[in-house]
């Protein structure tokens, strides 16, 4: 009997489910009040707890505040847009989750989001079912947009844009930072994940055919927190730097636990670590970090979004990607300003802005914001920040060849 | 070479000491009620976060002198952290676990993940909030890492031994570790509750008969085990600088690991379990050769030997001649 209650239940959970993410012809947005404002929801997907919530924080905040700005002056006539964030926790089954509740959401009518690659994997396929629009701030793998296999790019996903970089640019830079800095021997260590992979696997390839050697390649579980008997096999192989790539909650106690057991080289990473919790969780002076883009605060264009941000009272900063997801979020609203005139509710404008996002072209906070056919962001500035005095200070910007 | 090898040695010993005193915990625990107590990793991390706030308490000290670090602030932190600890391993047992006691042996496991699960995230979600009333100024939250403070003379510091570098934290691991291990033997050994707890395991009901209160014996041996976890999540601090919520998952399944290959229900096997599986990490680390070797194939090396150890000794390095209960 209970037996029989419990499948009941299942089938009911799945049908509803089914209904909800499927193409159902639920038009319970936009009632149909003629002149009345219209609703218009953007998700945000992002770890909002966790160890990187510092950079997921900091992407809605920035989100919320694009959304302010364009209510404030009515950029899309009839329409008031709303912000729906999802904390995905950094993992994929969690993000899965979100981007299946906000896909079901008829009034949601594109996503700024993941932070992380590997949840952006998992997010996309459901959003892109549902033809939802996405526009990470933040994920550097190169597969998102160019498939799995680099010789024979293929786009996966046509409802997927980013307004960041890849590590296909990232890694290379770097290495021509550290060969630029007369630095020939590196080790590499990455935490397995899809993100710190990529980035080191980029970076070998540029590095080696720079003339620079490779003296040990480890890895990391992202859950430990003893490194030592990997320093110690890195440390006797006598690199001059540490290329890292994952994320701060590991790189800023393993720098800290490099340098206690006398390897005093700097580590250097990709966007992942250029975070003030990285020095606060044992980052030195020294270390050296890539990021996307020009620093934030040197930039004219992005003044207003910094002076507006604190203006906006958030009890986080703006943190690493923060620029990055107000001009998402930008371009988002943008591409909505037309599917949005003509359309009767968000639903039926969901594919409408897709396709009108490939036209997006404006100049954000970033610098240019606009996208190739990849949905690649045009812009490909990078900057190394390095640690000094306990901040992260830009050290060198500039344009990968 | 030479170097490698007993740098290495150091960073395995100094590992496997800590896993050996979180896995005394669930030895103790197993040998006397047989249940695997899911929940010790949390008690290990609750430990940590019980010598942080201490530390807050004492007014953040950070320019105390070394001799009263050492001689004050640290042991003042290990006994706050013990409080922490012990405290929660009790309430658990009260609560979790004694309603279970007589219950299929499945229940008592299921409700020690759901101990696991709560304990995380209820420091996650109130660490540092006063309940109903909202965040203590001041305070950092725990929804990610928090930095441990140092402690002068012990933080930082390394002594060159050769061409081997030996941090404080790690001998501070390891002395821990040795203070303790004597300690238990004199509890199990020398006094009335540890020879109690001993009957107990052996026979719980002719225990009973002989006048031995049970269920305080158990609670001993919850608290015993929470008070050397405790000790290791300062260690754990003070090796690596910061705590956090989730540290006691991973630790936790090392040590339960190293406790299940020195013989699950021996305290000594406990010990050598932890040790063994610290240094099978730091060597195939670096002494296993071709691709097989990195870093990255550590854990599957530990449990390799964890597997080779079961087959041909069941019962684990130490662990009892004869299994009569699995």
């Amino acid at each position: 009997m209970n037996k029989r209650i419990y499948s009941l239940a299942g089938v009911a959970v799945l049908a509803a489910s089914l209904a909800l993410t499927g193409c159902g012809a639920r038009t319970d947005a936009g009632t149909g009040g003629g002149s009345a404002t219209k609703v218009a929801k953007i998700g945000v997907i992002a770890p909002m707890s966790g160890g990187l919530s510092a950079m997921g924080l900091g992407m809605k905040n920035s989100v919320d505040l694009a959304i302010k700005q364009a209510n404030a002056s009515n950029a899309i006539p009839g329409w008031k847009l709303e912000l729906a964030a999802e904390d995905d926790q950094a993992t994929p089954d969690v993000g899965k989750n979100a981007a299946t509740k906000l896909a079901s959401d008829d009034q949601v009518v594109g996503v700024v989001g993941t932070l992380n690659s590997s949840v952006a994997q998992v997010v996309t396929p459901v959003l892109a079912a549902a033809n939802i629009v996405q526009v990470s701030p933040a994920n550097t793998n190169p597969t998102l947009t160019k498939g799995a296999d680099p010789a024979t790019p293929k786009r996966p996903y046509a409802n997927y844009f980013r307004t960041c970089t890849t590590d296909a640019v990232q890694g290379p830079f770097a290495a021509q930072y550290l060969l630029g800095a007369g630095i020939k021997k590196v080790a590499t260590i990455h935490d397995k994940k899809a993100y710190g992979q990529g980035l080191v696997e980029a970076f070998t390839t540029a590095f080696k055919a720079g003339g620079g050697e490779v003296v040990a390649a480890e890895t990391i579980n992202p859950d430990d927190s003893d490194f030592s008997a990997v320093i110690s096999k890195v440390k006797a192989a006598g690199p001059a730097a540490v290329y890292y790539g994952g994320e701060y909650p590991q790189a800023g106690p393993l720098s800290k636990q490099m340098k206690a057991a006398g390897l005093k080289v700097p580590l250097m990473g990709g966007d992942g670590i250029y975070d003030g919790k990285f020095i606060e969780l044992g980052g030195t002076d020294g270390d050296l970090a890539t990021s996307v883009g020009a620093p934030v605060e040197t930039l004219d264009s992005a003044k207003a979004f910094v002076a507006a941000y604190n203006a906006g009272g958030y009890a986080e900063g703006y943190s690493a990607y923060g620029a990055y997801a107000y001009d998402a979020a930008n371009a988002i609203i943008a591409s909505l300003k037309t599917s949005l005139a003509s359309a009767a509710d968000a639903k039926s404008a969901r594919s409408a802005t897709v396709t009108d996002m490939a036209k997006v072209s404006f100049e954000g906070a970033t610098g240019k914001v606009g996208f190739d056919e990849w949905g690649d962001s045009v812009s490909r500035v990078l900057t190394v920040y390095k640690v000094d005095g306990g901040k992260w200070v830009a050290e060198k910007t500039g344009e990968l060849k | 070479m030479v170097e490698l090898f007993f740098q290495q040695l150091i960073n395995g010993l100094s590992l496997g000491a800590l896993y050996a005193l979180i896995a005394v915990g669930y030895t103790v625990v197993y040998g006397i009620v047989q249940l695997i107590n899911f929940a010790h990793g949390e008690i290990f991390m609750i430990g940590a976060f019980g010598a942080f706030v201490t530390w807050m308490l004492l007014g953040r000290p950070t320019d105390w002198s070394v001799a009263t670090s050492l001689l004050v602030l640290l042991p003042l932190m290990i006994i706050g952290g013990m409080v922490a600890s012990v405290a929660t391993a009790v309430a658990t047992e009260r609560f979790a676990y004694r309603p279970l006691r007589n219950a299929p042996r499945l229940a008592p496991l299921i409700s020690a993940i759901g101990v696991s699960v709560f304990l995380q995230e209820f420091v996650r979600l109130f660490f540092g909030t006063i309940p109903f009333v909202g965040r203590i100024p001041g305070w950092p939250d725990a929804k990610s890492a928090v930095p441990f403070p140092s402690i002068p003379g012990i933080s930082g510091q390394t002594i060159q031994l050769g061409g081997v570098l030996i941090q404080m934290p790690a001998i501070f691991t390891l002395g821990a570790l040795a203070v303790s291990t004597v300690f238990l033997w004199y509890f199990v050994n020398r006094t009335k509750t540890g020879r109690a707890m001993v009957a107990t395991s052996q026979d719980p009901d002719t225990a009973r008969l002989m006048g031995i209160n049970v269920d305080r014996v158990i609670v001993a041996a919850f608290a015993v085990g929470a008070a050397l976890a405790a000790v290791a999540g300062v260690a754990h601090g003070l090796r690596y600088g910061n705590i956090d919520f989730r540290m006691g998952f991973l630790a936790g399944l090392k040590a339960f690991t190293a406790a299940v290959l020195g013989g699950i229900g021996n305290i000594n096997g406990a010990v050598v379990g932890g040790l063994v599986l610290g240094l099978a990490e730091a060597m195939a680390t670096t002494f296993i050769p071709g691709q097989f070797g990195s870093s990255a194939w550590k854990d599957v090396w530990a449990f390799v030997l964890l597997i080779l150890v079961l087959v041909f000794r069941p019962q684990g390095l130490l662990g009892a001649k004869v299994v009569d209960r699995a």
